[in-house]
């Protein structure tokens, strides 16, 4: 079909454009990059926030008595449009000291400092004075969770926090209350994030432009431990980590720094550096035998068995499900994350190897996501009040200590994790984005359920960005009918469905974030630019690709593992270690 | 906030059939809010969390609204309702020091209910009674011309 565009002038350019096209998105057509703050559209997605609330995006139409929010206002024919005229920069800048009216100015202690969105346009608009600010300013609540930290007098009203939080997650806790000056963004009934549905997901954090949502910080905690010595300290970085660090540090998005992670955290000081990829793949071996246990009972005609069986490394979908829908908590896996196996099994079968006491070891995890830190906390992965994973800090996190450490991280030479806790598979690497512990899991149960070798590796059918993607995968004859979704929006229509009796699959995977992991809350802001999640997960793919293993059940430290420690999947031992339950955390 | 207390069963039904009667409609929230008000006296957080569900709306939409509009409340008011006109012509005729007396006696802020939940106290602006300023209202009744010295008497002669 034969797209009908239309003619328009922006500052002297003139630019053709779809219709529907905005002012703003037309003047990224021609190069111009009109400030916004408000506005975030992560195309592909369903992150989008448009309320046109900041206007600091306002260009000159000809013809218009006001001047027009360039993210809310269509493009039309011949329209004549100047986002640079004194009469727009003069408003631009008052706008801007207006919003720094209500906004404390402790930049240098904030934690958003040089990563802040409000900052950088103040840089860019050239404010040098505040001329408002003696005004009122608003008391707001502040809170420090396991996983996020809000400091609400920090907060522009930009509402990106309330449309990720209803729109995206579907968590529908956050949302503005009161009016006027007692204005402000709160969880439900204007209760803390822990007395609410929050399932600490972190999308909130994750397009917050200025510093009143952000991660907690574990940073100090772990350089305490590090440097005691009667600690010994283990890291275990994500899939994911990999793929976004190296932008911290001014790498082109989709660079890969694996070996490079390796040597920083041992210059860092970890004890031991091994990998949760292993846990990835010990994850599979599990959940794996898991669906074909379920499988084959359903074969078998038992009427009892829960399908679809649904993936549960994502920490977010599982408080998600805990929280909304308490009558099916028989249906996700019982397997752990893979950062909790790593924990059980770094704490038990390594530190009886190495004879070092669970009470000496400090395991970390780096991790792209903020909701791992609260999983930490579960008392359910603790062994007498310790935990399997001590704590769990973020990509981002990991970055800052990297820089505090002096540590010249893009000139490291390349490293390779320890064993043998540290070997891992093409299937690991692929956890990290929606579809990846699907297309792993798929690679095992394949072959274990036909004694065959898998004609082709990649599974391409669950592949993409596509919020609900469908596929049938042919096992021997078999038809197995799986699903992938991302966003728990998304997982709500599953969720929903399968209530109601209406869903015909067999096996689901759910990543809270949009993208998955390597779009993570933990991970380097994208600043609502999609194309470094798509070249973040170019970079996971070509990782697999690129591995000589790329079956979880080939790995040959996991097969040691089962033959020295577990025996095989599902055994008595691996329940024990591996394996969780659910609970009903429906707020009353 | 006022203590929760679990709502009845009959308050209840009746609240859910008011979602009904506006077939459940998302964009019908405010009017159900006010129809929900007038039953109940104000909306407790049970109540938003019922009509939050019976729209299918997260709770925090409910209350963000039930807290932008100060019509909205969600405190019990009194048995009876104590309103002081800070409106131009009470102001002006010392409306603030008869609020401050009812304050100190009833030892409640402005939009509070005693303890015993026998007053609730709020502020308006204007009942259109400017010729008797200042003018206080308690449940139906105006009284005007008042003095801070008359509010302990009234306030006893309305208890008993």
């Amino acid at each position: 079909m034969e797209e009908k565009l239309i003619k328009l002038t922006i500052d002297n350019h003139v630019v053709e454009v779809p219709q529907g096209t905005t002012l703003l998105e037309a003047g990224k057509l021609v190069g111009i990059d009109i400030p916004t703050l408000c506005h975030i559209d992560l195309k592909g997605t369903c992150v989008k926030n448009k309320p046109a609330s900041c206007r600091l995006c306002v260009v000159e139409v000809e013809g218009r008595r006001n001047l027009a929010p360039a993210c809310a206002t269509n493009c039309m024919p011949d329209m004549v449009v100047h986002t640079n005229s004194a009469r727009v920069i003069r408003a631009r800048k008052t706008v801007a000291e207006l919003i720094l009216s209500d906004h404390p100015n402790d930049c240098l202690t904030c934690p958003k400092c040089s990563d802040c969105e409000l900052q950088r346009l103040v840089m860019r608009l050239n404010i040098r004075q505040m001329p408002y600010n003696d005004g009122e300013k608003s008391e707001r609540k502040n809170e420090v969770t396991a996983a996020i930290t809000r400091n609400m007098e920090k907060c522009i009203y930009c509402r990106r926090c309330e449309s990720v939080c209803n729109n995206v997650q579907s968590v529908g806790v956050l949302g503005a209350i009161r009016r006027g000056f007692d204005t402000t963004i709160a969880p439900t009934f204007d209760r803390m994030f822990k007395d609410t549905d929050c399932t600490y997901c972190g999308q909130c954090v994750a397009v917050c432009p200025v510093g009143a949502l952000t991660e907690r910080d574990y940073t100090d905690q772990l350089l305490d431990d590090i440097t005691n010595p009667d600690k010994i300290v283990i890291a275990q970085p994500a899939p994911a980590v990999r793929f976004g660090l190296g932008e911290e540090f001014g790498m082109a998005p989709g660079t890969i720094v694996t070996g490079k992670l390796a040597t920083a955290l041992r210059d860092l000081g970890f004890d031991y550096v091994f990998d949760t990829d292993f846990g990835a793949d010990l994850t599979i071996m599990e959940e794996g035998a898991e669906i074909l246990d379920r499988l084959k009972k359903f074969l078998a005609g038992d009427k009892s068995v829960k399908l679809p069986i649904m993936t549960s490394c994502c920490p977010a979908w599982v408080n998600f499900f805990e929280h909304n829908y308490p009558d099916l908590l028989d249906y996700p896996s019982s397997a752990k994350s893979p950062a909790q196996m790593f924990g059980a099994i770094a704490k038990t079968y390594w530190a009886e190897k190495m004879g070092i006491p669970r009470e000496k070891l400090v395991v970390v995890s780096i991790m792209p996501c903020l909701a791992k830190k609260f999983e930490c906390t579960r008392e359910e992965f603790k062994v007498d009040g310790n935990p399997d994973v001590d704590y769990s800090i973020s990509t981002r996190e990991l970055a800052r200590l990297i820089k505090r450490a002096n540590i010249n991280f893009a000139n490291l030479p390349e490293s390779n994790f320890d064993s043998p806790l540290g070997e891992s598979t093409g299937a690991a690497a692929i956890f990290g984005v929606t579809g990846g512990v699907m297309e792993a899991a798929l690679r095992t149960c394949y072959e274990v359920y036909t004694g065959k070798t898998l004609p082709r590796i990649n599974f391409d059918e669950v592949r993409g960005f596509e919020g609900i993607r469908e596929a049938t995968i042919d096992l021997n004859g078999f038809e197995l009918k799986v699903c992938v979704a991302h966003t728990l929006s998304n997982a709500r229509i599953i969720m929903d469905k399968l209530r109601a009796g209406e869903l015909d699959y067999h096996v689901v995977e759910v990543m809270a974030c949009p993208s998955g992991c390597i779009g993570g809350a933990g991970q380097p802001y994208h600043h609502g630019n999609i194309e470094v999640l798509k070249k973040r997960c170019e970079a996971l793919y070509a990782e697999d690709e690129g591995k000589p293993i790329r079956k979880s059940h080939e790995n040959p430290d996991i097969q040691k593992l089962y033959k020295e420690f577990l025996g095989e999947p599902l055994s008595e031992k691996s329940h024990h270690l591996l394996h969780t339950h659910y609970f009903d955390r429906t707020i009353k | 906030m006022a203590k929760e207390t679990k709502l009845a069963c009959n308050v209840i039904e009746q609240v859910e059939a008011i979602c009904d009667k506006h077939g459940n409609k998302p964009g019908e929230l405010i009017n159900i809010l006010h129809e929900a008000q007038s039953l109940h006296g104000y909306l407790p957080e049970e109540m938003q969390r019922i009509i939050a569900r019976k729209l299918n709306i997260p709770a925090s939409k409910v209350y963000g609204v039930v807290t932008f509009y100060s019509f909205f409340t969600m405190t019990p008011k009194g048995k009876h309702p104590i309103s002081v006109c800070l409106g131009t012509a009470c102001y002006v005729r010392g409306s603030e020091k008869l609020l401050e007396e009812i304050k100190r006696i009833l030892n409640i802020e402005v939009g509070e209910t005693t303890p015993d939940g026998k007053f609730s106290l709020d502020c308006l602006r204007c009942v259109g009674a400017c010729g008797l300023a200042p003018v206080v209202t308690i449940g139906e009744k105006v009284y005007g011309r008042l003095q801070p010295k008359d509010v302990q008497k009234i306030l006893e002669e309305v208890d008993n």
